[in-house]
């Protein structure tokens, strides 16, 4: 039916690979419900790629919504803000879904939930001013990487011809980037106005996959609308295929192009955007509050009701779960993030980080595979995206020879984990991919 | 509220296809029926017998041989079974029992075992124990095939010394007709009914079990260089393409043996290198050799030259740029 919409494009480029996962967008009809403030939230200081920032709160401090209580002078980094109005209880050290060790706030409610006085719709009419405006807000790739967003608005002008809103949202049961472009469609098109206004961004591309035609639909009768573009955003409809949503993958659909190994998207004159980035830089613009709060899909066997939920960022997920009714059975497994890529986690007391975009949950049922022998089938190397074949990577991570894992492409790998997915020996192939890069990157030290 | 210690922790994807290897090699049984079911109509039940005792002693094999190494049992995985289906497919309904036994352990415990068990076996270990076998056992493997239907006419120990192949080489005896040569001819039990082998192989294609590379480029070359040997050589060339085509193993090879994950690569590119090897050293054995078949003998030479192909044919990542090798004659000054 997707063709049928008037102003939707088709994909440019096809890529290789790729896997179908079933889709299971249990939740892709519910409409994102915010949650009641929590008693308590714990915000990390690491919450994107790139250095943490040092707490500006002592404990006893009255902090509220908006204020900024870490910062940090480093470029690739982003100040935090408290999402809840209330007292700083503690300032200490958590261990993060990931497992790394971060310095952590934690803010017990007033219940007030007030918003800091001196919030003000920051001044952004060039394109230095929107790049500081950007870093101010706090805002990181949504989409689950975490990068500071205005890193990557900074590149040299002119550079980029075409700006790629990442709408395809491959993972399966996320259906947050969905819900964004259906209930807040307008937001994400005065985004994309600021964006390709003030950066000069003469293109733009909102790439949805083809499993979501509602988005489809409302997002290109509103680009339609916007009568001065003359066409100059549209959507785009893709294959339903995973990773479609991977950044060098969507370029290539979108564009054609193909970022060079150890490349950027501007290299090749794009710029990918998360949709919920773009839909949050127009509120920002507008409002001045930063990044607080986030939406995520709860879902998975093992959720009593799935949904989707607006909560503060900083929220124990363990809290997130209860308000979606608890658990039905046992959980077996909980991720943070999609089931490709996702975190599983140790524990439930853990908070909501800005990147992630899910919380799942699975029964016994949804176990592990058994891991078996290697029968060279060679489905690792069809499944990827990348061209690259896992199953030798994974011999010659064993080896230890960084060369050779070098000439095998083991750093062109971004963990989608489709040779993983596709494995009918259930070998560990991600974890030998991570192995590989460690190698090569241990070589690169000890070489100096 | 969840007891924290009973979630698991592990690297992502954390959902994974529900294909196994017992799965696939499931479908490699389904695929390899209808020929058995096709053999048993032609030979009678002593095809089911040699069916039979060849899986049962390779599995066997495998069971032992695990044991004795102390390495966890994968009998469960099918592939001895595989192994020993096809094994049987490459021998005459006429064998004693005992040569099955001693072939099925070629191939589990030398072939495939020894060298560290599935996935690990450089050559295809059903295609070593067949050329075991006929160069021990030649006047069993390659003189006495049973004349299909026999079983059920007054003679049923009629056998007979003349394959297609054999006919098409020495131009003694009457070739049969082009319609039996599709559905019924002299020759290993599994490989004298071309019809079943395609429907067993069009399945694994549809399956996705085996890409349609290897078939395709191994029948398509020998039918190429076929057609070209006829139209130098033979009144009617297409006739004697599609007799060439029919004969032997070919079918069987190309779908069911050439294929075979460990001993063939797995880059699309090495995929066609070997096939087309694979038609090549076919036609010149049939053609110029002193066999009347050449399928076993050439993928078994191209199997040796796997791991030199794979390292030849290792694809490029997305977004790394070929290496352009510098021209000697534009030597760049470096600055000093």
């Amino acid at each position: 039916m997707g063709n049928a919409i008037p102003h939707v494009r088709s994909a440019v480029g096809k890529i290789r690979g790729g896997v179908h996962v079933q889709h299971h967008k249990n939740t892709a009809d519910q409409e994102i419900v915010r949650l009641p403030a929590p008693d308590k939230v714990v915000i990390p200081m690491q919450m994107n790629i790139g250095a943490p920032c040092a707490p500006i709160v002592n404990v006893g401090d009255t902090v509220s919504i908006g204020q900024v209580i870490g910062d940090t002078t480093a470029f690739v980094s982003t100040p935090v803000h408290a999402s809840i109005s209330g007292t700083v209880t503690a300032v200490g050290d958590i261990t993060l879904a990931n497992g790394v060790s971060s310095r952590a706030v934690t803010i017990e409610s007033d219940g007030e939930m007030r918003l800091f006085e001196g919030l003000e719709p920051p001044k952004a009419d060039t394109r230095e001013e929107l790049i500081a405006a950007v870093r101010a807000s706090g805002l990181v790739g949504l989409g689950g990487a975490g990068f500071p967003s205005h890193v990557k608005l900074g590149f040299k002008p002119g550079t980029v011809d075409t700006l790629i809103v990442n709408a395809a949202e491959c993972e399966p049961y996320i259906t947050v980037d969905n819900r964004e472009c259906i209930e807040n469609s307008w937001d994400v098109l005065s985004g994309i106005q600021i964006l390709k206004e003030i950066l000069q961004i003469p293109r733009v591309v909102i790439a949805i996959e083809k499993n979501k035609p509602k988005a489809i639909t409302i997002l290109s009768s509103i680009a339609s609308q916007i009568e001065k573009t003359k066409g100059e955003i549209s959507v785009m409809q893709l294959r339903s295929v995973y990773p479609q949503g991977a950044e060098k993958v969507m370029i290539y659909s979108a564009t054609g192009r193909r970022v060079p190994a150890g490349k950027l998207p501007s290299d090749v004159g794009c710029l990918v955007m998360n949709v919920a980035s773009v839909a949050f830089i127009a509120r920002y613009i507008k409002s001045g509050k930063p990044l607080v709060s986030r939406s995520l899909t709860v879902d998975g066997s093992a959720i009593c009701t799935p949904q989707n939920v607006r909560v503060p960022i900083g929220m124990i997920i363990g809290d997130i779960i209860e308000h979606c009714g608890g658990f039905k059975v046992t959980p077996h497994k909980i991720i943070t993030g999609g089931p490709m890529m996702g975190l599983a986690v140790i524990s439930t007391d853990i908070p909501v980080m800005k990147q992630n975009n899910a919380i799942l949950a699975f029964s016994k049922e949804d176990g592990l595979k058994k891991e078996t022998d290697c029968i060279n089938c060679g489905r690792c190397a069809s499944a990827c995206p990348m061209n690259l074949q896992a199953s030798v990577i994974a011999r010659l991570a064993k080896t230890g020879d960084a060369q050779a894992l070098i000439r095998a492409g083991a750093n062109v790998c971004m963990e989608c984990g489709s040779c993983a997915f596709s494995c009918p020996a259930g070998r560990p192939l991600v974890q030998n991919m991570r192995l590989a890069k460690s190698i090569i990157r241990e070589a690169a030290k000890s070489n100096g | 509220m969840v007891d924290n210690k009973l979630l698991t922790a592990s690297a992502s994807p954390h959902v994974r296809t529900r294909d196994t290897t017992r799965i696939i090699m499931l479908d490699v049984l389904i695929a390899l029926t209808p020929s058995l079911i096709a053999s048993v109509i032609l030979f009678g039940l002593r095809s089911l017998a040699v069916t039979a005792v060849s899986i049962a002693s390779c599995v066997l094999f495998e069971y032992l041989s695990r044991k004795a190494m102390r390495r966890a049992n994968t009998i469960g995985d099918l592939s001895a079974a595989v192994t020993g289906m096809i094994l049987a497919f490459n021998l005459p309904s006429t064998i004693p029992f005992w040569m099955v036994v001693f072939g099925a352990a070629i191939a589990i415990i030398v072939v495939k075992q020894m060298f560290g068990g599935i996935g690990q076996n450089f050559v295809n270990p059903a295609l070593l124990a067949r050329i075991v076998l006929m160069v021990s056992f030649p006047k069993a493997m390659l003189a006495s095939w049973a004349t299909p239907f026999a079983w059920r006419s007054d003679t049923p120990d009629a056998v007979t010394s003349a394959t297609p192949l054999a006919i098409l080489k020495t131009g003694e005896g009457t070739l049969p007709a082009l319609l039996n040569m599709c559905f019924a001819k002299a020759g290993c039990l599994g490989e004298v009914c071309a019809a079943a082998l395609l429907l067993g192989g069009v399945y694994l294609m549809i399956r996705r079990v085996i890409s349609p590379i290897i078939p395709f480029c191994y029948i398509g070359t020998v039918g190429m260089c076929m057609l070209l040997y006829g139209f130098a050589q033979k009144e009617n060339a297409f006739l004697f393409t599609a007799y060439e085509l029919l004969s032997g193993g070919l079918m069987l090879g190309a779908f069911f043996m050439a294929t075979d994950y460990a001993t063939s690569p797995i880059s699309s590119r090495g995929k066609v290198i070997f096939a087309v090897g694979c038609g090549l050293l076919t036609c010149l054995i049939r053609l110029f050799g002193n066999m009347n078949e050449g399928v076993s003998f050439s993928i078994l030479l191209m199997n040796i030259l796997v791991p030199h192909i794979e390292r030849l044919t290792v694809p490029r990542p997305f977004g790394v740029e070929k290496e352009k090798k510098p021209r000697k004659d534009k030597k760049e000054v470096q600055p000093s």
